[in-house]
C-alpha cells in the first residue's frame, strides 16, 4: 500500500517525535559529559567550550572520581558476567526440559517463575540486608549475583522456553536418521537453531544485572562490591561545592556505551527467524 | 538394499494401550509396500519403530535377516522423509543433501560428496537451487531436497511419512509419479505411509491396511480393490467409496434397497443360512440402463431410484440416491463410517455414470448393475463373504510379475542412459 502524501507527513512527524522523546536524555548526558563545571548551569543544550575533563576526572590516572569508578565499572563487569552465565545455563537446562518434556509440576515451576519476576524488589531488600550482613554475604559479589539471579533466571527461563517451543525437534529425529549420535544431532540440528535464542536471552539478562540499582546501593558498602549504577551516587565535585554532574554524566556515558555497541553487534541474532523453512509453511 | 521382515510387531504405550498391535509383514527386497488406514491407525508408529525412533514393545524387527530392534537409528541405515520435510534451516540445499554424508566421517572425500550431491540434484531437479536456504524455496522444492537427502546415501531402504500431504492437489501429483519414477530406477526397498489411497492405490506393489493397530490385509492394489477381506478394507479403498446396503433374504432373492438381487449360485453359498447381510457394491459397477446393450440387460438387476443430486467431473458422472438403511445394521455402517473419518451423514448410493448420461439433479433414473460384481459381507463379523482366495492369490502373482518385468526395464533404461552419459 503506497502511502499518500498527508500519512507520509504524519509518520514523519511521529517517528521524529519518538525519537526525540527517546533520544533527548541521552543526548543531554553526552552533552553534559563534556561541559565544564562552570558550564553546567548556563541553561544551554551545547557546551560552550568542550572538554574531556570529566572523563579524566573518572578515567585518567590521577582524576579524583576515578578510585570509586574504576573499581565499580570493575564489579560491575564482573557481577554482571557471573551472574547472566549462570542464568542462561540455568535457564537453558530449564527451558528445555519445559520445552521438551512432560514432568507434573511443569505449570507450577513457569508459574512460581513469573511470581518471583514481578515480586517488587524494594520490598525485599530490608530483610536481604539483615540475613546477608549475618551469613557474610554483605558487600561481596555474591551478594550481589544470587539477586540478580532472582532477577535474570525467571526471565530467562520464560524467554528461551518461549524460543525453544519453536524450534522443530523433528530435526533432531531426522539427524538421527541421517546418522548422527544423539550428541551430534543435537549439536548439528539443534545448536544453530537455539543460538541466537540463547544470545538474546543472555543480551537481556546482561542488562538486567547491569541496570539495576537498588540491590547495588543497598547490599554494598565499599568498593569491594558496589557497582556502577550506586557508585554515581557517591561522586562527589573537585570541592564539597562543586556540582559531581558532569563526572556522573561521563561516567553513565561510559556504562551506557557497552550496551549500545553490544545491541548493534547483536542486533541481527536478537531479530529470531532462523528457523523459518526448516518445515512445512 | 535389503528386506525389511515384521515379526509379530506391538507398540504398547504407558498406558496399556495398543497403538501397534502384533503385526507381520515380509517386505521384499527393492518392493514398494504402502501402509494405509485412517487417521489414528498406527501406520506411523510402525513406521517409526521401523526406523528406529519408536521403541518396540514385543516382536522382531530384521532388516536383512539381522534383529535391529536394539540398533539406535543411525546404525540401521535407512533413510527417511518425514511429512514437514525436517530440513536443516541454516544449512544451504546442497549442504541438507550432503548432511548424511558428511556424517560418515572419512567415509567420503569431499570430491566424491560432491559428485553424490550433484548427481541426486540433478535427479531431482534442484541444480539450480543448491545455494539456497530452505527458507527460500517452495513447498516442492523442501519436499525435493527432503528426498535428495534420502537418496544420496544409498541407505538400505527408504521410507516416507506422508511426504505430499502439504502439497496442493497438483504438486501432489507430480510428485507422486516423481516418487514412482524414483524408486522404480532405484528398485530401492521402500516403506510408504499414507493415509491417502490414491497415493496408495498408484504406488504400491503392495498395500498394507491397517485399523486401529491391527494389518487387516496386506495384497496388490487391485488384488485390494477386487477381492477385500472385510468391510473396513472395502469401505477404505476405492474412491467414491463402496455403497454399502442392508440385504434381507427372501426365497430366492436377496433383498436390497431399490432391487432384488436373483441369487446365484455364488451368493447362494456366501450367504448360507444367514437371513440378514451387508451388501456391497462399487459405485462404478452401476451404469445407466437405457445405455446397457440389451443383450447384456438381462443378465443384470435393473431398478428405479430417485436421484438427489449428480456431480459432473468430466470423465465421468456421480449421482447420490438418498435411501433409509435397515435399523439391524445402522449401527455397524455407522460405526465403519466414523472409523474411516466419515461424518456418519444420511446413507446414500453413490453411483459412478459415463459422463454422457443425460440424468440430472431430482430425475427419476432406471440403473443397472451385475450381480456378479455384488460383494456379501457378515454383519457381525464383517468379514467378506464373496472373497474368492484363489482369484486374490493369482490376481497378486500377476501384480508380481508385472512389477518385475518393470523394475527390469527402468534398471535396463537407467544403465543405458549412464551408459550414454558416460
Amino acid at each position: 500500500m503506497a502511502l499518500t502524501g498527508r500519512q507520509k507527513l504524519w509518520w514523519v512527524l511521529i517517528t521524529v517525535l519518538v525519537l526525540v522523546y527517546a533520544l533527548f536524555p541521552v543526548l543531554s548526558i553526552l552533552a553534559t559529559s563534556f561541559k565544564l563545571p562552570g558550564d553546567l548551569s548556563s541553561g544551554r543544550f551545547l557546551p560552550t567550550t568542550w572538554t574531556w575533563e570529566n572523563y579524566a576526572q573518572i578515567l585518567a590516572p590521577d582524576g579524583s572520581a576515578r578510585d570509586l569508578f574504576l573499581p565499580a565499572l570493575r564489579n560491575s563487569i564482573g557481577i554482571s558476567l557471573i551472574a547472566t552465565l549462570i542464568a542462561v545455563v540455568l535457564a537453558t537446562v530449564a527451558a528445555y526440559a519445559i520445552a521438551r518434556l512432560d514432568f507434573p509440576g511443569k505449570r507450577l515451576v513457569l508459574t512460581t517463575a513469573l511470581g518471583v519476576s514481578i515480586f517488587p524488589v524494594i520490598s525485599i531488600v530490608t530483610p536481604l540486608f539483615n540475613i546477608w550482613r549475618s551469613i557474610g554475604l554483605y558487600d561481596t559479589w555474591a551478594g550481589l549475583i544470587i539477586p540478580y539471579l532472582s532477577l535474570t533466571l525467571p526471565i530467562s527461563m520464560w524467554t528461551l522456553a518461549a524460543f525453544f517451543r519453536q524450534i522443530p525437534w523433528e530435526l533432531e529425529q531426522a539427524a538421527q536418521v541421517d546418522g548422527a549420535t544423539p550428541m551430534q544431532a543435537f549439536r548439528k540440528a539443534i545448536v544453530p537453531l537455539a543460538a541466537p535464542g540463547v544470545f538474546t536471552t543472555a543480551l537481556i539478562a546482561f542488562f538486567i544485572a547491569w541496570n539495576d540499582f537498588v540491590y547495588g546501593i543497598s547490599l554494598t558498602s565499599t568498593s569491594a562490591a558496589r557497582p556502577v549504577p550506586a557508585a554515581l551516587a557517591f561522586f562527589t565535585g573537585e570541592s564539597y561545592f562543586e556540582d559531581p554532574t558532569g563526572a556522573i554524566s561521563a561516567a553513565a556515558v561510559v556504562v551506557t556505551v557497552p550496551v549500545i555497541v553490544l545491541v548493534l553487534l547483536f542486533q541481527r541474532q536478537i531479530v529470531a527467524g532462523l528457523t523459518q523453512g526448516a518445515v512445512k509453511g | 538394499m535389503a528386506s525389511i521382515t515384521l515379526n509379530h510387531i506391538v507398540k504398547q504405550y504407558g498406558d496399556g494401550f495398543p497403538a501397534v498391535n502384533d503385526v507381520s509383514l515380509d517386505i521384499a527386497d527393492g518392493e514398494f509396500v504402502i501402509l494405509v488406514g485412517p487417521s489414528g491407525c498406527g501406520k506411523s508408529t510402525l513406521l517409526r519403530m521401523i526406523v528406529g525412533l519408536e521403541d518396540i514393545t514385543s516382536g522382531d524387527l530384521e532388516i536383512d535377516g539381522k534383529r535391529v530392534n536394539d540398533l539406535a537409528p543411525r546404525n540401521r541405515d535407512l533413510a527417511m522423509v518425514f511429512q514437514n520435510y525436517a530440513l536443516y534451516p541454516h544449512l544451504t540445499v546442497y549442504e541438507n543433501i550432503a548432511f548424511p554424508l558428511r556424517l560418515t566421517k572419512g567415509q567420503y572425500s569431499d570430491s566424491e560428496i560432491d559428485s553424490r550431491v550433484r548427481n541426486a540434484s540433478s535427479l531431482l531437479e534442484l541444480d539450480e537451487h543448491l545455494d539456497r536456504k530452505p527458507a527460500n524455496l517452495s513447498g516442492g522444492q523442501r519436499q525435493r531436497v527432503a528426498m535428495g537427502r534420502a537418496i544420496v546415501r544409498q541407505a538400505q531402504a527408504f521410507l516416507f511419512d506422508e511426504p505430499l500431504s502439504n502439497l496442493d492437489a497438483k504438486l501432489r501429483g507430480q510428485m507422486r509419479t516423481e516418487i514412482a519414477r524414483l524408486q522404480r530406477r532405484l528398485a530401492t526397498t521402500t516403506v510408504y505411509v499414507t493415509h491417502d489411497q490414491t497415493e496408495a492405490m498408484t504406488l504400491g506393489d503392495r498395500v498394507a491396511v491397517l485399523r486401529r493397530g491391527v494389518l487387516q490385509q496386506v495384497a496388490s492394489p487391485r488384488a485390494l480393490y477386487d477381492q477385500p477381506v472385510n468391510l473396513f478394507v472395502a469401505g477404505f479403498i476405492g474412491s467414491p467409496p463402496m455403497n454399502f446396503l442392508p440385504g434381507r433374504v427372501d426365497g430366492d432373492h436377496l433383498v436390497v434397497p431399490f432391487a432384488r438381487i436373483p441369487m446365484d449360485e455364488r451368493l447362494r453359498t456366501a450367504i448360507g443360512s444367514r437371513d440378514l447381510v451387508i451388501v456391497g457394491i462399487r459405485p462404478d459397477a452401476f451404469e445407466d440402463a437405457d445405455v446397457v446393450s440389451s443383450d447384456k440387460r438381462g443378465d443384470g438387476v435393473t431398478f428405479d431410484a430417485d436421484v438427489d443430486v449428480t456431480e459432473w467431473l468430466g470423465s465421468e458422472l456421480y449421482a447420490y440416491v438418498p435411501f433409509e438403511t435397515d435399523p439391524a445394521v445402522q449401527k455397524q455402517l455407522e460405526e465403519l463410517d466414523r472409523e474411516l473419518d466419515g461424518e456418519g451423514m444420511r446413507t446414500q448410493l453413490v453411483v459412478a455414470l459415463d459422463s454422457l448420461s443425460s440424468i440430472r439433479d431430482g430425475d427419476a433414473a432406471t440403473l443397472w448393475f451385475d450381480p456378479a460384481s455384488v460383494h456379501v459381507f457378515d454383519p457381525e463379523s464383517q468379514d467378506s463373504l464373496t472373497r474368492d482366495d484363489d482369484k486374490a492369490a493369482s490376481i497378486d502373482a500377476d501384480a508380481a510379475k508385472a512389477r518385475q518385468r518393470a523394475t527390469a526395464r527402468a534398471k535396463e533404461r537407467a544403465a543405458r542412459e549412464d551408459a550414454a552419459a558416460s
